[in-house]
This record gives C-alpha cells, sequence and structure tokens, in this order.
C-alpha cells in the first residue's frame, strides 16, 4: 500500500517535470506509459522484497523494504546515467561519437581551457545576476502576496503565477521573441509612451537573455519564499516595532532571518538551473550568447565529443556541489545565530 | 500619564473605538474591561503606535503622540500570545530592545539577565522560546518589555493563555511586580475577576465606548450603568411595580430601593437588579413563603439558591452557611422559601415607559453554577 504511494508520488514527479520539459500533447501519453508500467513494477518489487524476508525498519518503525521502490527509481533513472556519465568523462574520443572505454584525464585538461573558464565565468556572471534579479523582483512579491494580498484572493494571485507553467518552457521563450522585437510589444510600447525615441534592439543580445532567464524562473523562487512568509507571524513585526526598531530594522532583524530556509530553497531553485541554462541564450541570445549548458549541449550534438562533455558537465558538476554545500553551509549558520 | 480625547478608530464604516475620553494616572494599574470585540486591543494598539486613531488625541507624559511611529513611542506592549522572537534565544529576546537602543553587547545581556530575575526565570537564557511552557513564555514577554523602563506597560490579555492556577498565580505576582517597579500598567481583559483582583481602576467598555472608569469596589456596588451592572459580578433582574422607595414584586414581596440609573414614577412597571448578597433566605415553615426554589446547592462555605419569586422571575442568592443550618442546606426545588432583603439592595435599572436602559441579561442558571 504504501510502497504504491511511494512510487506514485515518484511517477507523480517524473510525470510533472517531463510535461514541464515536453509539450503537454507529447507529455501525457509517456506520463501514463510511465504510469501504467512503473506502477507494477514499483509496487511489485515492494512487495517482493517483502516477501522475500527483507525486514529492516526506519527509525519511525516502517519498512525499510518500502523505500526500494523510490530508491529503484533513483537508480535507474539518476545513478546509472550518472554513471554513464563518469565513464564517458574519462573515455577517449575516436571522433564522430565513438568512444574507446579507458581512462583517460584528457577531456579534463581539456574542459579547463581557458575558452571553457571564459564561459564559465560568463554563465557564473549570467546566474548570479538572474539570481540577484529574481531576488529583487521575486521577494517584494512573495512579500506583498503574504503580507497584503486579500485572503481571498492569494490562491488566485498564486495561481495566475503558475498559469503560464502550464505551457512549455519553449513556447514561453518563444514568446519573448515577440515581446523583445525591435517592432513589436515592448519596443512599440515604450516609443508610444515616448520613453524612447528609436526602436529598442533588445533581442539576440545578452539582456534579452538575461531577462528571459529571470521571467522563466521568477515562480520558482517566488513559491517558496511566499511560502515561508506566509507562516510568519506579523505580530513579531508589531513586537519589534514595539521594543525599538524601525520598520527597516526589523525586516533585516526579524523577517529575513525567519524567511532564510525559504530563500536558501528559492535562490537555489533558480541559481542551479540557471548554471546549466542553455535553451533561453539559443533562441533569446540567437546563437550569440554561450553559456556552459550550449558547450555542453554542443560537444554533444554537434562535435558527437561524448568525452569532453561529459567531462565539461562533471566539472560544472563539481563546481556547483562546492558552491551548494558552501551556501547550506551559510545558511544554516545564519539560522542558528541569532544574535542580539 | 495617558490621556485619551476623545479617540475615534474606524475600520471600514465600523466604529471599533468610538470618542473615547480616559486618563490614566502615574503609576496605576488600570485595568480595560469588556466583552470580546468591544474595542480593547485597538484602544491599547493605538497607544502603543501600531494603529492611528481616525480621529482624537493621544498624550503619554503629556506630549501629543498621534503620529509618532511605535518605535518612537516610551511604552512597551506584553502581546497576547507573547510574540517572542523564534529565531533568538531567551536572553536574546529579552536584550532585543536595549540592542536596538544602541546599549553594548555585554551590558545589555547583563540587564537582561537582571530582567529575567525580576520575573522569576532563571536558568533559561539559552533555550529558544518554543522550548518553553506558556508560563515560561509569559515571563520572557515581560521581562522583554520592562528591561527598558517604559512609561507605560500595555499588556494584551497577558493571562488569557495560561491554564486557571497559573493564572491565578500570576495575577498575584503581575500585581506585586507592579508596585515594585512604579510601572503604569494598562491591562486588557475580558476577564471581570481577574480585573477586580489587580486593578486601581477598572475601565468597563462596550461597543467602544467607555461606561464607567472607578475603582473594583464603586463598580460592584455603584454601577453607573446597567450594563456594568450587569457585566460586573452576579446580578439578576426581577420585575414589579414601583412603590416609593421599594418596588413591589407579585406574590407580595418588597424589594428596598438603592441607587436608580433611570427615573420612574410610582406605579410604574419597572425592573430592578439584585446582587447574591441582597437576602437572607430560609426554608418557609407554616405556609407556601414569599418564593420558590429553583435549584439548590451547597458550594463549600456557601449556599446558593436560584430563588423564583414576583412573575416567575429567577434571582440568584447566596449567604453563608451557618452552625445547625442543616434545613436550609437540605432545600430542594420546588420548596417554599422565605426571603428577607437588607435595606437598600434593589438597583433601579428599567422602567417600561423611560427610553435611556438597556436591558440587563441575567444570568442563565448555567451560568450561575460555574
Ligand atoms: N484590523 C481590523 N480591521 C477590521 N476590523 C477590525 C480590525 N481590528 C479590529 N476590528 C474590529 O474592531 C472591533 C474591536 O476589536 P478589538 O479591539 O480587537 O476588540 P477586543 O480586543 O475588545 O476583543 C471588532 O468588531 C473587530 O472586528
Ligand atoms: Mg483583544
Amino acid at each position: 500500500m504504501v510502497g504504491g504511494a511511494i512510487g506514485l508520488a515518484g511517477v507523480a514527479v517524473a510525470a510533472a517535470l517531463y510535461t514541464q520539459l515536453g509539450s503537454l500533447v507529447t507529455a501525457l501519453p509517456g506520463a501514463a506509459l510511465l504510469i501504467c508500467v512503473a506502477l507494477p513494477v514499483f509496487v511489485g518489487g515492494g512487495l517482493l522484497l517483502q516477501r522475500a524476508g527483507v525486514t529492516g525498519r526506519s527509525p519511525g518503525g516502517y519498512p525499510l523494504t518500502l523505500l526500494a521502490p523510490s530508491l529503484a527509481y533513483y537508480a535507474a533513472f539518476f545513478l546509472v546515467p550518472l554513471a554513464f556519465l563518469v565513464a564517458f568523462s574519462v573515455a577517449t574520443p575516436l571522433g564522430y561519437g565513438g568512444v574507446s572505454y579507458g581512462f583517460d584525464l584528457g577531456n579534463f585538461s581539456q574542459a579547463f581551457d581557458p575558452i571553457y573558464l571564459r564561459v564559465f565565468t560568463r554563465t557564473l556572471r549570467f546566474a548570479a545576476i538572474g539570481t540577484l534579479l529574481v531576488i529583487l523582483v521575486g521577494f517584494p512579491m512573495a512579500y506583498w502576496l503574504a503580507r497584503y494580498a486579500p485572503a481571498k484572493r492569494k490562491n488566485l494571485f498564486l495561481g495566475l503565477m503558475i498559469v503560464p507553467f502550464w505551457t512549455s518552457f519553449l513556447i514561453r521563450t518563444y514568446s519573448f521573441l515577440i515581446v523583445l522585437d525591435p517592432h513589436f510589444v515592448l519596443s512599440r510600447g515604450l516609443e508610444d509612451v515616448g520613453l524612447i525615441d528609436k526602436p529598442l534592439h533588445l533581442l539576440y543580445t545578452n539582456t534579452a537573455v538575461q531577462i528571459g532567464i529571470v521571467y522563466n524562473y521568477l515562480p520558482l523562487f517566488v513559491l517558496p519564499v511566499y511560502a515561508s512568509l506566509d507562516r510568519l507571524d506579523w505580530k513579531l513585526l508589531d513586537a519589534a516595532n514595539d521594543l525599538g526598531s524601525s520598520a527597516f530594522a526589523a525586516m533585516r532583524q526579524v523577517t529575513l532571518p525567519l524567511a532564510i530556509p525559504g530563500l536558501a530553497t528559492g535562490t537555489l531553485l533558480v541559481f542551479i538551473p540557471m548554471m546549466g541554462e542553455y535553451v533561453i541564450p539559443q533562441i533569446l541570445g540567437g546563437g550569440r550568447v554561450d553559456l556552459m549548458g550550449n558547450i555542453i549541449q554542443r560537444a554533444f550534438l554537434e562535435q558527437q565529443n561524448y568525452p569532453l562533455g561529459a567531462a565539461i558537465a562533471m566539472v560544472l558538476m563539481a563546481a556547483l556541489s562546492l558552491f551548494l554545500i558552501l551556501y547550506i553551509w551559510l545558511s544554516t549558520r545564519a539560522t542558528e545565530v541569532g544574535d542580539a | 500619564m495617558v490621556s485619551l480625547r476623545g479617540v475615534t478608530k474606524r475600520f471600514e464604516d465600523v466604529a471599533a473605538v468610538d470618542r473615547l475620553d480616559l486618563d490614566i494616572r502615574d503609576g496605576e494599574f488600570l485595568a480595560l474591561l469588556g466583552p470580546s470585540g468591544c474595542g480593547k486591543t485597538t484602544t491599547l494598539r493605538m497607544i502603543a503606535g501600531f494603529e492611528q486613531p481616525t480621529e482624537g488625541e493621544i498624550f503619554i507624559g503629556g506630549s501629543p503622540v498621534v503620529g509618532v511611529p511605535a518605535h518612537k513611542r516610551e511604552v512597551n506592549t506584553v502581546f497576547q500570545q507573547y510574540a517572542l522572537f523564534p529565531h533568538l534565544d531567551i536572553l536574546d529576546n529579552v536584550a532585543y530592545g536595549l540592542k536596538q537602543r544602541g546599549v553594548g553587547r555585554k551590558e545589555r545581556r547583563g540587564l537582561a539577565a537582571e530582567a529575567l530575575k525580576l520575573v522569576h526565570l532563571v536558568g533559561r537564557d539559552h533555550a529558544r522560546p518554543a522550548q518553553l511552557s506558556g508560563g515560561m513564555q509569559q515571563r520572557v514577554a515581560l521581562a522583554r518589555a520592562l528591561v527598558l523602563k517604559p512609561k507605560v506597560l500595555l499588556l494584551d490579555e497577558p493571562l488569557g493563555a495560561l491554564d486557571q492556577k497559573l493564572r491565578k498565580a500570576m495575577q498575584i505576582e503581575l500585581k506585586r511586580l507592579q508596585a515594585d517597579v512604579g510601572i503604569t500598567f494598562i491591562f486588557v481583559t475580558h476577564d471581570q475577576e481577574e480585573a477586580l483582583a489587580m486593578a486601581d481602576r477598572i475601565a468597563v467598555m462596550d461597543a467602544g465606548r467607555i461606561e464607567q472608569l472607578a475603582p473594583p469596589r464603586e463598580l460592584y456596588d455603584e454601577p453607573a450603568t446597567p450594563f456594568v451592572a450587569g457585566f460586573i459580578g452576579d446580578m439578576s433582574t426581577v420585575g414589579g411595580t414601583l412603590a416609593g422607595d421599594a418596588v413591589e414584586l407579585s406574590g407580595g414581596l418588597r424589594v428596598p430601593l438603592g441607587r436608580r440609573l433611570v427615573e420612574a414614577a410610582n406605579g410604574a412597571a419597572v425592573r430592578v437588579g439584585l446582587r447574591p448578597e441582597c437576602a437572607t433566605f430560609r426554608p418557609a415553615e407554616g405556609g407556601p413563603g414569599n418564593a420558590e426554589v429553583a435549584t439548590a446547592m451547597v458550594l463549600g462555605d456557601r449556599l446558593q439558591v436560584l430563588a423564583r419569586m414576583g412573575d416567575g422571575d429567577e434571582v440568584l442568592l447566596r449567604q453563608p452557611r451557618a452552625h445547625g443550618d442543616a434545613a436550609v442546606a437540605a432545600l430542594r426545588p420546588g420548596d417554599g422559601l422565605s426571603v428577607e432583603f437588607h435595606p437598600e439592595v434593589g438597583l433601579l435599572l428599567e422602567c417600561a415607559g423611560a427610553a435611556t436602559a438597556a436591558p440587563v441579561v441575567a444570568p442563565t442558571p448555567q451560568e450561575v453554577a460555574s
């Protein structure tokens, strides 16, 4: 029963991710197939393990066999591909997609080529600025939603923020071609109100990519931050004011520390995928803006140099893991040390 | 110390506080007492600076404060649910206000520890608020406000979340603390017993207005309005006919009148309020008596009956038990009762013709029993 539920949850998440990436039409049959095939496998697997007498128990008292389905899913769809990636990264490329497996660190020395390092710093810059902009735009949004939005409308506003996610990521990004086109929405609008006097050439520039990134990742930040602010007891701000804090000091000393879990989740949720972003630069940058994701994609699909692509991906992953560890360490420290 | 002049606060069209005048003396323990929703919290929040009045003026220590933000007022608040900072430990919670004033780290920690000692909470300096019991959190909230030595301390139902026993103990402790520190306390409560037990003066509020501002004894003995009469202490009402300085009930009982809240002509139909200690009673002998027992119970050292008299109005009566009162203690519903009123006990509340008075709700037997 529980094993089935866990499996179902896993499938639901997978299906959600799948619909997110592909268009709805192709995703639905795929998700249905996934459910039809994966569900019996998960439930059956869990039951078989239990039958086989594997009887470990978690601290909560649940049989550990119940974990098996999700572990199996994790292994099949995350660990195995990762192992392939590792194997590729130390293989020797033979050209045209051929590899000879072995232990060749040449790919890594190639991955540290100054050209790639420049792309890496550019990607870092895009992601950092993007994250910063998302925070600047998203935090006030989440704050307003949590504190000032009329209680009856909160779900409506949240819904409005999520609705764009029902259309494909690609379509949303392509739609920005129209928004940013010098002869369409944004440029025309600004001309009409007299803010600019000649068409705005944003398309296929860094700015366009940055705008696209911020737009696409904004809800991913707003939702967790909203969730943590919504739990906040606003009386605490009255208390801070009462004890002599200005509104600004109360924000810094009470609101922000209490919102850290949401802020940490939100920034990670946008920063990490931004570091791997390759579709937005391709569409809105018109191929003129290269980020790490584009390099990796090209290594795999155009040069068919799988080992090089895998090595660059590994380096990127290692760098991100370092960021992640540092970040988690900093944010747990910030919640623990509340100094007055 | 604190003065409110014609203070009105409207939310949309509803006046939560309605042309309120109030003068609170230096060092006084003042209770704002009233039913839920009567505007007590709103009044307190306006004094604290969290809300601005729609109309009127507020003075603290003689200077007008309307428009002065909360963080610049010399008052501090103990919040209803304490509102302790969950991310700070106890010592840092108490030191928070001092930090805002720029007091150095070492000094503010010393002062905070002292304040915690004052409220008898020691040894929990580094616990988080969530790890403390309600009573301890209450003390932290108190220490956090007192450490700033405000001119006025505002307390919004601070004991509301505590259990009965702790509540009684904290009432005594708070009262003593206030006498020790000499700070003006404005204490909001909807519990009349609490107000009677602690306050120097009580402002009884109803529907955004103050009905009466007086010391506890005066409120009980000399209520100014039917609302106050009904709200403070137990009071039953009974209908009869005004006859000089008494009210005649059908059945022949005469209630000798004391204070009159309304004008009434002789012979008018009136209602009169009676406190439980207004009469003595014993079983009727050799006849039906002048009242009938509806319920009777022994409350340890006292006897209580709900006596049906006049046109069937039920009046709650209590008297201390006397030696050898077995016959009185054995009263049963339906028994005849002989009731004898003390002089000047009736409070004339309402006259059929008079428009002024609002009806007083008599306690139901269930409320009386509790
Ligand atoms: N922020 C607010 N918005 C609208 N109405 C309010 C607000 N605060 C209080 N009220 C209303 O004002 C009245 C008095 O409330 P309050 O001062 O909290 O009463 P009390 O503390 O005596 O229970 C109530 O009718 C309440 O609904
Ligand atoms: Mg209240």
